[in-house]
C-alpha cells in the first residue's frame, strides 16, 4: 500500500480507544440489539465513596448490555475507564457477577449466550477495598462457570489497560483481544516501583513498559489471541470470530503443564528479555499449541 | 504489619498434617501433602517464604509464578485422581494460607504472572464445581493478588480471630500512597467502613467468612488448638459437601445481606430485567 492510501485510511478508521465505556458495548453488538440492564436511571450507586467525599456514578463505571453478536445472544460488560480508573466495587462486581451467571443459565438451558468483557481497569477499587477484592474472586468464579458453555471474550483495548485482579479474569477468559495501546499484567509499572525499587521496574521508561505488558507482546507471545487495529471494525470482527467459534477445545489457564515447564526453562539470573521470550514461547503457541 | 509473614503458614501445615517439606518438582515455598481430615484424606496445600527462590521478588512468601502453577499442577492432579469417583468420594483440598501478596518483580510480569495466577484460580475452581470440597483456612495475611491466586476460590472459608490475620486488598502504606492519605486516616476510616478495615472481625462483617476460629497461640499451636482446628475444617468440609458448587454462600449470607445491600440490590435487579430484555 502507497503512502498516499494508507494516510487516509489511518485517518478515516473508526477509533474504538475514543469510545466511552457505553459506546463502545454499543458498537460490538447487532444493530439495534442492545438493551442496556441496571443503567444509569436505575441509579444503584457506590454506597461506599460519598462516605470517604468521592463523588459516586450512577451506572457505577460498569456498563452491561444485553442483544446479539453474528445473531447470537450475547452480553457485553464494560468497565469505564474514565470512572475511578475502571475499578472493581461492590455494585460493578455485583452487576458483572450477575450477568455472567445469567449468561450461564441461559447457556445451560440451551440458549448459548457469550460473554464480551471489555476490560479497562486497575483492579479493586481501594475505596471498597475487601468487598472489590471479593467481588473480582467472584467474577472470576462467574467466568469459569459461563465458559463451560459459550465463549468468553475479553478485549483489552486501552489505555487504561487490565491490571491487578482483573488480569486473572482476563486470564481465564477463552479468548483475548488486544490492542497494540493496550497492556495487560498483574502489578503495573508504578506498584512495582513502589514495592521493589526502580531498579527492578522504571515505571517512567514506557518503551520497557509496552515491551512487557503491550498487546503486540501478549498476542506475540501467546498470552492473547488477537492484535487488532485502533477501529471498531476490526475489533468487532474480531469479537464475532470468537463467538461464532464458539469455546476452545481447551483454554489457556488448563495448560498448566505446559506453561510450567515454560517457566522451570527461565534464567532467572538476570531479567527477562522480552523479544527473545515472545521468540521462544509465541511459535510454539500458534503451531504446536492445544488451542 | 507482621514481619513473619509465612511462619505461621509453615506451623500449621506441620500441626495438619505432619510434613512440611515440598514434593519432589515443586519449589521450596509451595507444600503439598495428604492427611486426614475428619474421616477422610484430604490434599493440604500451603505457599511459604523460600529465601533461596531463583525469583528474587518471591522470597518473602510471596505467590509469584513457580508457586501458582505448582499449586494447579497438584490441584489439578487431586482432580484427575478423583475424577470417576462420585461426589461424596471427590477429596477435600484445604489450602491453608498465610501470604504476604502477590511477587511484584519485572521478571513476573515479563513471564505473564497473571496468567500463572489465573491458572491457579482456575485449578481451585475446577475442583470446587466437580464436586470437590475446597477449604481455605486462613492463618496469617491473606493480601490482594496473593489470595486470589490461593484461597479465594474455596466453598468456605475459615479464618484465625486474631490481630494477627489480616485479610485485605492492599498492604496499609501502598493503599495510603495510593488513594492519597495518612496511614492514619486509613485506619480511621476502616474502623468506620467495614471493607476498608484491616482488623479480621470487620472482615467478618462482609459476609464472605464461613467462621472465625478462636486460637490460643496461633504461631504455636498446643494440641488443644490443633484438636479445635482440625474438627473446624472437618465441619467445614461436610457443609460444604452439603451446599452448592458456586460462591452463592457468600453473597446470601446474613452477613452480606447486611453489609452487600447494594451489589445484591444490583444483582436482583439484573435478574429482573434480564428476563425481558
Amino acid at each position: 500500500m502507497s503512502e498516499s492510501t494508507l494516510i487516509p485510511s489511518f485517518v478515516n478508521r473508526k477509533s474504538f480507544i475514543e469510545l466511552d465505556g457505553r459506546a463502545r458495548a454499543q458498537s460490538l453488538l447487532d444493530e439495534g440489539t442492545g438493551k442496556e440492564l441496571v443503567g444509569p436511571f436505575d441509579r444503584i450507586e457506590s454506597p461506599w465513596l460519598p462516605m470517604q467525599d468521592v463523588a459516586p456514578q450512577a451506572d457505577d463505571g460498569c456498563i452491561v448490555l444485553k442483544g446479539r453478536i453474528a445473531g447470537k445472544p450475547a452480553v457485553v460488560i464494560s468497565l469505564e475507564g474514565a470512572f475511578q480508573g475502571g475499578s472493581i466495587g461492590e455494585v460493578s462486581g455485583a452487576k458483572m457477577t450477575a450477568a455472567l451467571d445469567l449468561a450461564t443459565r441461559d447457556s445451560s438451558a440451551g440458549i448459548p449466550t457469550a460473554a464480551v468483557l471489555l476490560l479497562e481497569t486497575g483492579g479493586v477499587r481501594l475505596q471498597e477495598a475487601n468487598l472489590g477484592l471479593a467481588a473480582i474472586a467472584e467474577v472470576i468464579a462467574s467466568i469459569l462457570f459461563l465458559r463451560q458453555h459459550a465463549p468468553v471474550i475479553t478485549v483489552v483495548a486501552g489505555t487504561v489497560g487490565c491490571f491487578g485482579g482483573m488480569s486473572l479474569a482476563a486470564g481465564v477468559s477463552s479468548y483475548v483481544i488486544m490492542t497494540r495501546e493496550a497492556r495487560l499484567g498483574l502489578n503495573g509499572p508504578e506498584v512495582i516501583e513502589q514495592e521493589s525499587g526502580i531498579e527492578e521496574f522504571d515505571a517512567s521508561d514506557r518503551a520497557l513498559i509496552w515491551a512487557i505488558h503491550g498487546g503486540e507482546q501478549r498476542v506475540g507471545m501467546g498470552l492473547a489471541d488477537a492484535l487488532a487495529e485502533d477501529s471498531i471494525d476490526e475489533i468487532a470482527a474480531a469479537v464475532r470470530t470468537y463467538v461464532l467459534a464458539g469455546k476452545p477445545a481447551q483454554h489457556r489457564s488448563e495448560q498448566v503443564q505446559m506453561y510450567r515447564e515454560r517457566i522451570a526453562a527461565l534464567d532467572t539470573a538476570k531479567q527477562i528479555d522480552p523479544l527473545t521470550l515472545r521468540e521462544q514461547w509465541g511459535p510454539r503457541d500458534s503451531q504446536g499449541g492445544a488451542r | 504489619m507482621s514481619e513473619y509473614t509465612g511462619l505461621r503458614g509453615r506451623a500449621w501445615f506441620k500441626a495438619l498434617t505432619g510434613d512440611d517439606q515440598p514434593r519432589t518438582g515443586d519449589p521450596g515455598s509451595v507444600l503439598a501433602a495428604d492427611a486426614q481430615a475428619g474421616p477422610e484424606r484430604a490434599l493440604f496445600l500451603c505457599v511459604v517464604p523460600n529465601p533461596d527462590s531463583r525469583f528474587p521478588c518471591v522470597r518473602d512468601g510471596q505467590v509469584g509464578l513457580e508457586e501458582a502453577y505448582a499449586l494447579a499442577t497438584r490441584t489439578r492432579e487431586a482432580i484427575a485422581a478423583d475424577r470417576d469417583k462420585p461426589k461424596p468420594e471427590k477429596r477435600p483440598i484445604v489450602a491453608i494460607i498465610d501470604v504476604k501478596s502477590q511477587a511484584y518483580g519485572r521478571r513476573e510480569e515479563t513471564a505473564g504472572i497473571f496468567l500463572a495466577a489465573a491458572a491457579s484460580a482456575d485449578a481451585y475452581a475446577s475442583a470446587r464445581m466437580v464436586g470437590h470440597p475446597v477449604i481455605s483456612l486462613v492463618v496469617g495475611h491473606a493480601f490482594s493478588g496473593g489470595f486470589l491466586t490461593h484461597g479465594y476460590q474455596a466453598n468456605r472459608i475459615l479464618a484465625f480471630d486474631d490481630a494477627g490475620v489480616t485479610i485485605h486488598a492492599m498492604h496499609e502504606e501502598a493503599a495510603a500512597r495510593i488513594t492519597r492519605r495518612s496511614v492514619s486516616d486509613l485506619e480511621r476510616l476502616g474502623h468506620e467502613i467495614a471493607p476498608m478495615s484491616y482488623d479480621v472481625r470487620d472482615y467478618a462483617k462482609l459476609g464472605t467468612l464461613y467462621k472465625l476460629l478462636h486460637v490460643n497461640n496461633p504461631m504455636e499451636p498446643a494440641e488443644s488448638d490443633i484438636a479445635e482446628v482440625k474438627q473446624a475444617v472437618a465441619d467445614a468440609i461436610t457443609d460444604a459437601r452439603m451446599g452448592a458448587e458456586d460462591l452463592g454462600n457468600r453473597m446470601n449470607s446474613p452477613a452480606a445481606k447486611e453489609t452487600r445491600k447494594a451489589g445484591l440490590a444490583a444483582r436482583a435487579l439484573m435478574e429482573k430485567q434480564w428476563a425481558t430484555a
